[in-house]
């Protein structure tokens, strides 16, 4: 287990990470979220120890690791250039960490091919990092990792500088691989889709800070505040300036959206909707949905689903659409939302209603 | 950045601070201390106040030493620096030819200085020097130790043959780390080989230049082995720089009061020079970056 | 603005190419008409930065001819074959402002000042950079110098083509959608012909109006995103094009029956009796594959349902073979689920080739 209580990094009086608390579990898969700058790295680096903190603690099973030494943690990273020791052979790679810690001949040899078999590396043992390709520099660097049997390791973007379908592939293996190890597994990623794949639990980081911290899905579905559901969106989230007044929403076009029970309880005010893009449907998805006026930026087309940018009330939104949907440039469409799907965030951007989306999506089924 | 807080790391460090006060501070605050006073040998000495310091000034002597060094230093970088950067741009990116040319290139700085001064010595001498025999033999009345142009020649070719392998190397470093994208993008926007040079090789030379040229002048300005050994200084004073003023003031003379007030000056001129060569150099052509971590 | 036509292109990195292993590039004969977006996707090492190369100069191919507008331009040099280039990480001139970046390649070829002045400031108008002109292109973030990139290439009126050598690679995802629908928008109002690299099929299906597939020096498939997406010619495109890729099962063929195990599917074209293929396979998308509750289609094992947000990925089995399939939002997972296909969206191939109808 793995503790941070209320840690803060400064430098050179500009805050990298502010307060931030954590609690990561034994064997659980941890993905920190964010954009380039956000504190992915800095967080990082505080958890290895390999940075101090300006305040609070780090906390490994209990025991205060705030100024012990990268050495004395036991700590495995992998990063997102592929880093090995280019004159060592790939089995002289993943049994360095062994040859460390003064494991003798045969378990070394057991440990190394039991790893090497895990990442698929067995027929590569014998080549040198640079005669591989980057999957598998990348899998040798992992193996190292893991042979480690570190109780904290730590990835940072590791899928980042490799082929797609690769990524598919390892990003499938790695959880399983860590979990059965019993490690507190962190892992950084610019990519919402990513984070959802590897489910277990997600921290979304902005500017710093963690918004918030729990189990990847319910993130998702139930942000707290505005800068969480911008962060885990990708497509980007659509947002709807609304007015309140009384038990119903207006939109700028004086377009009325009724207020649900939970809703009408808000004061009356200035909010803003939030919705994900395969949340705005460019036919009527059914009786309660609004239609608003849009105007086409551009259509993308992936084959099996369509990304629609539109503008609708001075919004930039996208449309996600199953199918093939080649609205024209410039084209003045209908675009409808359902007031069920929206998150609504108040003037500081936090949540203050959102139907539990699941549950309400669990029942019409 | 910050690292681990830890009590053991000053005793690691602790002997260098040791070796540092012994050679550096200690003397430099017995020079400072002898600047002040006037001493006449056995260990009798009396406070002198500025007077060496107003003396040294004044003298003209010390003028003609300052005004020579500063000629010297400012004609070797405007050698030195130009061509390092021509031949590092000459020299192959890859292939056999890299190892070959970075050896070379290393051979001269691998030369102690008195053996360079002895070498061009030799090399230049009328009666036995190739050099010299074979300029007399073309009609050009070539004699360092009669002629100061000759003088003056000698050491800064002297000069250029043994220290233009650094500029090289520094350039050479800076030139291999542009990725080929940025000549392959240069070439499809049509750049002309000086737009290349002026806009993508150069910025990226530009801090270890700064580096180059801050070495440069630091050690020409503080020669000293080379042209004792060819020159001794002459003909005349015509290659008598501040250093070997100085050497003979404290050592051929023994007069410690002026010698420290001169060292003290001269130590504070090259702290302003390189101070001034670092702030402009630092400041051409780029802005501070504010984007840490970007890149 | 050109057409650009590969006759015959072949590529070996070696001196003296003797087997076709010895080539990066197998023959490729492509045509890239005129105003067209073009995006080339392959994993890395399948030839595609080297068929980029090829065409805008950077290499000379060991065999075969480059047109464009039907004039070989194979001998002439990248200068003169007015193309435009966006590499995988921001090539900027740091030391130069913002707007000297783009008025570089007019400048280079004796532009006049006047016309250079109208011509950056109509582009820095249009990648929306105008507050920006008079900065040092050294301190601006990662997509502010793409968009440079792609600024000089859109400021000289004697493009014929624009290239894109994988240049999303360093953006954040948030970024990646306004650049790319800035891109496409682009495309629409200027009609360069522009060809993106990419190993990304998100990005190379959105960009472009046709996707090259390239395999080990070979193109694979070319077509449009739905043609890749329903008909994928080969199963490796299959694989390759969507996430996860199209479950390939393989099967026997009883007229127009596939026999998976015990186990049959109607297909819409049955094989040609008078080819012998030695392997048969049925290839189905996991967006196409519908559950059923027990005893409506065929057994499935379920092994994990992932739930990726706007659906979930049930990842299954069936005979020993993985099979996925796509939930969609709202949709249910009965108690002992089975797989049903859509016989429309069963594709079947004969030595991992796509048989179609009439063939």
């Amino acid at each position: 287990m793995l503790e941070l209580r209320g840690v803060s990094k400064t430098v050179g009086g500009m805050d990298h990470i502010r307060d931030v608390s954590l609690r990561l579990e034994s064997g659980s898969l941890n993905v920190l979220l964010g954009p380039t700058l956000s504190g992915k790295t800095t967080l990082m680096r505080l958890m290895a120890g390999l940075d101090t903190s300006t305040a609070g603690q780090v906390l490994a099973n209990g025991q205060d690791m705030t100024g012990v030494s990268v050495r004395k943690r036991d700590v495995a990273m992998v990063y997102q250039q592929f880093i090995n020791y280019p004159t060592l052979t790939v089995y002289e790679n993943i049994a360095s960490p062994l040859r460390v810690a003064g494991v003798k001949g045969a378990d070394v040899d057991k440990q190394v091919r039991k790893a090497a078999d895990l990442m698929k590396l067995t027929p590569y043992l014998d080549r040198t990092p640079l005669n591989l390709s980057g999957g598998q520099q990348q899998r040798t660097a992992i193996a190292r990792a893991l042979v480690k049997g570190a109780h904290l390791v730590l990835m940072d973007e590791p899928l980042a500088n490799l082929d797609y379908k690769l990524r598919e592939e390892l990003r499938d293996e790695l959880p399983k691989i860590f979990s059965e190890s019993g490690a507190v597994f962190v892992y950084a990623t610019t990519e919402p889709t990513e984070a959802l794949l590897l489910g277990g639990r997600t921290a979304t980081l902005h500017e710093g800070q963690v918004s918030q911290f729990g189990d990847t899905i319910d993130v998702y579905r139930n942000p707290q505040d505005i800068i969480t559901a911008q962060t885990f969106s990708d497509p980007p989230l659509n947002l709807l300036g609304l007015t309140k007044s009384g038990g119903e929403f207006r939109t700028s076009n004086g377009t009325v959206i009724p207020a649900s029970e939970e809703e009408k309880r808000l004061p009356d005010g200035h909010y803003k909707a939030g919705f994900r893009p395969h949340h705005l449907y460019l036919n009527r998805p059914g009786e309660d949905a609004v239609c608003l006026p849009a105007v086409v930026d551009v259509s993308e087309i992936t084959g099996s689903e369509s990304f629609i940018h539109l503008t609708c009330l001075n919004h930039r939104w996208v449309a996600l659409e199953h199918g093939i949907h080649n609205v024209g440039v410039d084209a003045m469409i209908d675009v409808y939302v359902d007031a069920r799907n929206f998150m609504i965030f108040d003037d500081e951007g936090r949540t203050v209603a959102s139907l539990m989306k699941a549950s309400h999506i669990a029942e019409t089924a | 950045m910050e690292k681990t807080v830890n009590n053991k790391a000053w005793f690691m460090v602790l002997p260098v601070l040791v070796l540092v006060a012994f050679t550096a501070v200690i003397p430099l605050m017995t020079v400072v201390n002898y600047a002040f006073q006037d001493s006449f040998g056995n260990n009798q000495f009396f406070w002198a106040g500025i007077e060496w310091f107003q003396e040294l000034l004044s003298s003209e002597r010390f003028h003609d030493a300052l005004g020579r060094n500063l000629i010297f230093s400012f004609t070797i970088l405007a050698i030195e620096i130009p061509l390092g950067i021509g031949i590092a741009l000459c020299m192959p990116k890859k292939g056999w030819g890299v190892p070959v040319c970075l050896v070379l290139m290393a051979l001269p700085l691998l030369v102690p200085w008195n053996v360079v001064g002895t070498i061009w010595q030799v090399f230049g001498r009328v009666d036995i020097g190739l050099l010299g025999y074979f300029l007399n033999s073309l009609g050009i009345n070539y004699n360092y130790t009669q002629d100061p142009v000759a003088a003056w020649a000698t050491v800064i070719v002297m000069d250029v043959w043994h220290w233009t392998s650094l500029v090289v190397l520094l350039c050479y470093a800076g030139l291999v780390s542009i990725p080929e994208a940025y000549y392959q993008a240069a070439r499809i926007d049509g750049a002309s080989r000086w737009a290349v040079f002026r806009y993508i090789q150069l910025p990226k030379m530009h801090s270890v230049l700064l580096i180059g040229v801050l070495l440069r002048f630091m050690d020409s300005f503080m020669i000293y082995t080379e042209p004792f050994v060819v020159t001794g200084g002459g003909p005349g004073n015509s290659t008598t720089f501040l250093s070997i003023d100085l050497v003979k003031m404290a050592i051929g003379q023994f007069d410690l009061g002026p010698a420290a007030a001169m060292s003290l000056v001269y130590f504070l001129i090259i702290l302003l020079f390189s101070w001034v060569f670092y702030t402009i150099m630092n400041n051409v052509g780029t802005e501070k970056k504010h984007y840490a971590g970007e890149e | 603005m050109a057409r650009i036509d590969l006759d015959h292109i072949r590529h070996s990195y070696l001196p003296n190419p003797a087997s076709p292993g010895d080539y990066a590039l197998k023959e490729v004969n492509l045509t890239f008409e005129d105003g067209g977006a073009y995006a080339l996707l392959g994993s890395s090492g399948c030839g595609k930065t080297t068929l980029l190369n090829i065409i805008s100069g950077l290499l000379t191919p060991s065999e075969g001819e480059l047109l464009f507008d039907g004039k070989s331009v194979t001998e002439l040099s990248t200068e003169a074959r007015n193309i435009a280039q966006v590499f995988q990480f921001p090539v900027v001139y740091d030391t130069m402002s913002v707007y000297d970046n783009l008025a570089f390649p007019l400048r280079n070829r004796g532009v006049p000042a006047a016309e250079v002045d109208q011509k950056v400031h109509e582009i820095l108008r249009i990648i929306d950079l105008e507050s920006k002109a008079k900065r040092k292109a050294q301190g601006l973030t990662a997509d502010e110098k793409q968009k440079i990139s792609l600024g000089r290439g859109l400021v000289r009126s004697d493009t014929n083509a624009i290239l894109f050598d994988e240049p999303l690679t360093v953006i954040d995802p948030h970024m990646k959608w306004v650049l790319r629908s800035q891109l496409k928008h682009l495309h629409k109002q200027f009609g360069f012909t522009m060809v993106y690299v990419t190993h990304d099929q998100t990005e190379a299906l959105t960009f472009a109006d046709k996707v090259v597939v390239m395999y080990g020096g070979e193109v694979v498939q070319i077509g449009t995103p739905d043609e890749l997406f329903r008909k994928p010619q080969h199963t490796f495109v299959g694989y390759f094009i969507g996430s996860p890729g199209m479950n390939v099962l393989p099967c026997e063929v009883d007229g127009s029956m596939a026999r998976i195990g015990e186990h049959s599917v109607p297909l819409v074209c049955g094989l040609n009796p008078k080819k012998v293929a030695r392997k048969t396979e049925v290839g189905i998308r996991p967006e196409f594959v519908k559950l059923g509750a027990a005893g409506e289609g065929l057994p499935l094992k379920v092994n994990a349902v992932e739930d990726i947000g706007r659906c979930r990925i049930l990842r299954g089995e069936m005979e020993g073979v993985a099979l996925n399939a796509i939930v969609g939002e709202g949709l249910s997972i009965p108690e002992n689920p089975t797989a049903l296909f859509d016989p429309a969206q069963t594709n079947l191939y004969a030595d991992s080739w796509l048989v179609s109808e009439g063939a």
